[in-house]
């Protein structure tokens, strides 16, 4: 009895200080959870953070902006249409297989295929293997944002992905709304290899031991997401040790955590412009420029982000943020109450007129509160406003519809360039190219279409950035839209988790090089 | 088993059964209507399946593949045909048969509910029946104070208070979710808080925040029985005869307060369900709660009519038996329901 007792007691302690001395475990809380396993499937933040986990990128963003290697160790322009991409050697898949060059061919040709991705890839005409670590891929026509595109090649082991799966479908189907073999099933060459996914309840990973990577300084040995939707809930859970890093961070609860000597909080901008379009189409006074800038005059957004975000948004007055293309820093915020009334009395309009509006309240951070603030600013020079704000499931419908004079929108460049926001926000709308699809406002200026797609195949980047900045000029002096900020991330950790190196202005943290100390 | 029908009663009862198996049926179907004619005011679930990015174009695709674009009735009657066959369709955020979905979210939901049903029965009985029998004492009075602040604090209030005070203040409890969970059928259906220190630790918090709505109610409930009782005649007559005061208040009078008591608790479990869903989200909790606000919020009307129909078709069940059940134990009930 003694003796079995004894060696109960050294197995626990074994067990014990083996699980405390080498294991490094990180608990993630997030708002959302990746929607499957195949980072085809869906174009999505929460799939992309998913890919940067479990596969890798021929590049990647880092923390300053700058494309820097990944699966690509180097790369060279070939001529106007072609770039060339050395592999690095040696690389594994999960699965064991070895990564080459067909790998990268094999998922740049489902990428063509995928709903979500084929539009981003429109641009692109092909791949071509040159050696099992040399690609070269193609564009239709000069493609200045080649390099910026091949941030969404994650290259899928093409072997593991060939065949059929239980059910004889073949295991390369990429579809949305059922079962199929990629949706629950991965093999990336990625820092994470997945060990436990069950949807909206917890995803489990465990580091891939043969990472080719050898040079990141991540030592996380064990990572587990769980979602955690409500706000008040995912910030009790960082406070109270139960995970040990959480984004968003909600404004309200900055800061508790900035005051928190064992937390750690670090936000980003995120480059999302949040605005609000005027629809000409439904408002003759909208037609009038002077409207529009008196609209812009009136709305004290540089307020709005400190009373309602808290100073977790950058003041905006155009769409491209600091660091891209066509950022141009002379464009500043504009309040003049004085001035706004003077524009509407111009226009003809001094006693003001009445409108409707529309915002979501469950997709941007604070956006039905932005919408209140903007109604009862507008009500300071005549512009009487009727507000409705509605869950994001159905707003969309309604802004597909045109459904209210003025609707909020908020955008991301999936290109991370200047050009992207135009392409849908303020082209013209055109249902056959698809360019101003989000274009609610019925803005039209040929000017603009001309240089935004002027600049789609210029390839001199001095050039091209002139042409950029005139855009968002003359968006200005229009007063396209009504510009309020962009918006920030924010991420909240444990000290001895050193997340400031891992985040970026993209939202994708890179867990697979974070150092717990 | 063979039922013979030889007597008039017999006959009445198996004409009562029948009846109540068609109103049973017509109210499945009635429900299911309900929850189609109001699946287009959700929103669209296509938005949520792909990127902003995506043609309009392409999500009518979508849409026309999941068959969204049918008219109302070939989708009523679609879906009619498929329940018949046990498929009550596909979620389109968990991509798997909704059955599953909703079969694997229940435990957690019932285990929800069981422990604050088990909460509310240690508390309430003793707290009810001190009350009743020592209506002036200090703890009385504090119990009926505390208990009405109990019913007019909301459950997402006590839920967050909890968290805060518990979790974050003392770091006594885990703050959200289910913790360690232990797969009892092996077959990832019936996964158990249960059966672990660390699932048992997150049951807590979520199962009294629970209780506090129905824990007051309780209470008073019990205290007012049970005074009723101590003023009938039987009580009086059993005092006059001398027996103990244990044997009076816990045997003569407990009993009779109890039968009450039981009936209202076996209605309010139903509504302790719905109760679940504020809980379920503060807690995190993955159960049925959560999974319906999820669809709701992400517009994935398969899972919600899934869901409206199998929800509606328990209740109806249920009820279904319990009446018959009536018919056999009171024959009244079918004679009203012969004319």
């Amino acid at each position: 009895m003694k003796k079995l007792m004894l060696l109960g007691l050294s197995l626990f302690m074994v067990l014990f200080f083996t699980c405390t001395a080498s294991s490094k475990t990180l608990k993630v809380g997030l708002d959302a959870d990746p929607v499957s396993l195949d980072p085809q499937v869906q174009l999505s933040g929460g799939m992309l953070q998913l890919s940067h986990w479990v596969f890798d990128p021929l590049v990647r963003w880092n923390k300053d902006h700058k494309i820097v290697p990944r699966l690509a160790s180097k790369w060279e322009r070939l001529d106007e249409l072609t770039m060339r991409f050395y592999l690095h050697k040696g690389v594994k898949f999960h699965s064991g297989n070895t990564f080459t060059a067909k790998d990268v061919k094999w998922s740049f040709e489902r990428l063509q295929k995928s709903v979500d991705f084929k539009g981003l890839f429109e641009p692109f005409e092909s791949v071509t293997i040159v050696d099992d670590y040399t690609v070269d891929i193609k564009t239709k026509k000069a493609y200045p944002l080649l390099l910026n595109m091949a941030t969404y090649i994650f290259p899928m082991d093409s072997e593991f992905y060939t065949g059929t799966d239980d059910t004889g479908q073949p295991k390369d189907a990429c579809v949305k709304f059922t079962h199929t073999f990629a949706n629950g099933n991965e093999s990336g060459t990625g820092a994470f290899v997945v060990k436990k996914f069950e949807q909206g309840i917890v995803l489990e990973m465990t580091r891939f031991k043969d990472y080719w990577d050898t040079k990141s300084p991540g030592n996380v040995d064990k990572f587990i997401l769980t979602p955690i939707k409500e706000n008040a809930t995912r910030v009790a859970a960082l406070l109270s040790g139960d995970v040990d890093f959480i984004s968003p961070v909600p404004p309200t609860d900055f800061k508790r955590i900035q005051s928190d000597s064992k937390l750690n909080l670090v936000t980003l901008n995120g480059g999302r412009i949040i605005t609000f379009q005027m629809n000409q189409d439904r408002v003759e006074a909208f037609k009038d420029a002077r409207v529009r800038n008196a609209i812009c005059y009136a709305v004290n957004n540089t307020g709005i982000v400190k009373k309602i975000m808290k100073g977790t948004a950058s003041v905006a007055a155009q769409q491209s943020p600091v660091g891209y293309a066509g950022y141009k820093e002379s464009l500043i915020p504009r309040y003049d109450l004085k001035k706004a009334k003077a524009l509407m009395k111009e226009a003809g309009y001094a006693k003001g007129f009445e409108i409707t509006m529309m915002a979501p309240n469950d997709r941007y951070v604070n956006d039905a509160k932005i919408a209140e603030a903007t109604a009862q600013m507008l009500a300071k020079i005549g512009i009487k406003v009727n507000l409705k704000t509605m869950p994001k499931a159905q707003y969309w419908d309604e802004f597909d519809k045109q459904a209210a004079d003025m609707m909020m929108i908020g955008w991301h460049s999936d290109t991370e360039d200047s050009g992207n926001f135009s392409e849908f926000l303020t082209m013209c709308r055109n249902a056959d190219t698809g360019y101003g699809q989000y274009n609610s406002g019925a803005y039209c200026n040929k000017t603009i279409d001309e240089l935004v797609i002027g600049a789609q195949s210029e390839t001199d980047l001095t050039k091209r950035a002139e042409m950029l900045k005139e855009v968002e000029q003359i968006l200005y002096d229009e007063a396209a839209f009504l510009p309020f900020h962009w918006q920030n991330h924010s991420y909240a950790a444990k000290k001895n988790f050193k997340i400031k190196p891992i985040v970026n202005a993209l939202n994708f943290p890179y867990f697979g090089d974070l150092v717990i100390e | 088993m063979v039922i013979k029908i030889n007597t008039i009663q017999d006959k009445f009862m198996v004409a009562f059964i029948i009846r109540r198996a068609i109103q049973a049926i017509l109210v499945m179907l009635i429900i299911s209507l309900i929850g189609f004619s109001i699946k287009s005011n959700i929103g669209d679930p296509v938005r949520d399946l792909v990127g902003e990015r995506v043609t309009p174009a392409e999500r009518a695709e979508i849409a026309d593949q999941l068959g969204l674009n049918d008219p109302f009735s070939t989708q009523y009657i679609r879906f009619v045909k498929n329940v018949l066959h046990g498929d009550f369709g596909t979620s389109l955020i968990y991509r798997k048969p909704c059955l599953e979905v909703i079969l694997k979210h229940a435990p957690a939901t019932i285990e929800l509910v069981l422990g604050a049903a088990l909460i509310i029965i240690l508390i309430s009985l003793p707290l009810g029946v001190f009350s009743a029998l020592k209506p002036k004492h200090l703890f009385s009075r504090f119990i009926m104070g505390f208990s009405t602040l109990g019913v007019s604090i909301p459950v997402f209030l006590t839920a967050i208070m909890f968290i805060y005070l518990f979790s974050v203040t003392l770091g006594w409890l885990p703050s959200y979710g289910r913790g360690e969970t232990i797969d009892i059928f092996n077959n990832g259906y019936w996964n158990s808080g249960f059966l672990t220190i660390d699932g048992l630790r997150h049951l807590i918090l979520p199962c009294i925040s629970l209780a506090s709505i129905m824990l007051p109610l309780y209470i008073r409930l019990i205290r007012s029985e049970m005074m009723e009782v101590l003023e009938t005649e039987y009580i009086k007559y059993a005092w006059a005869k001398g027996l103990s005061p244990m044997r009076i208040w816990l045997v003569h009078a407990f009993k009779n307060t109890l039968l009450p008591v039981v009936t209202v608790f076996g209605l309010q479990i139903g509504i302790m369900f719905a109760f679940t869903i504020l809980t379920e989200t503060v807690f995190q909790w993955q159960g049925m709660g959560f999974m319906f606000l999820e669809a709701i919020q992400r517009a994935d009307i398969s899972l919600l009519i899934a869901y409206l129909v199998i929800v509606a078709s328990v209740f109806v069940l249920v009820n279904t038996v319990v009446d018959i059940f009536y018919g056999f134990i009171n024959p009244t009930v079918r004679i009203s329901g012969t004319k």
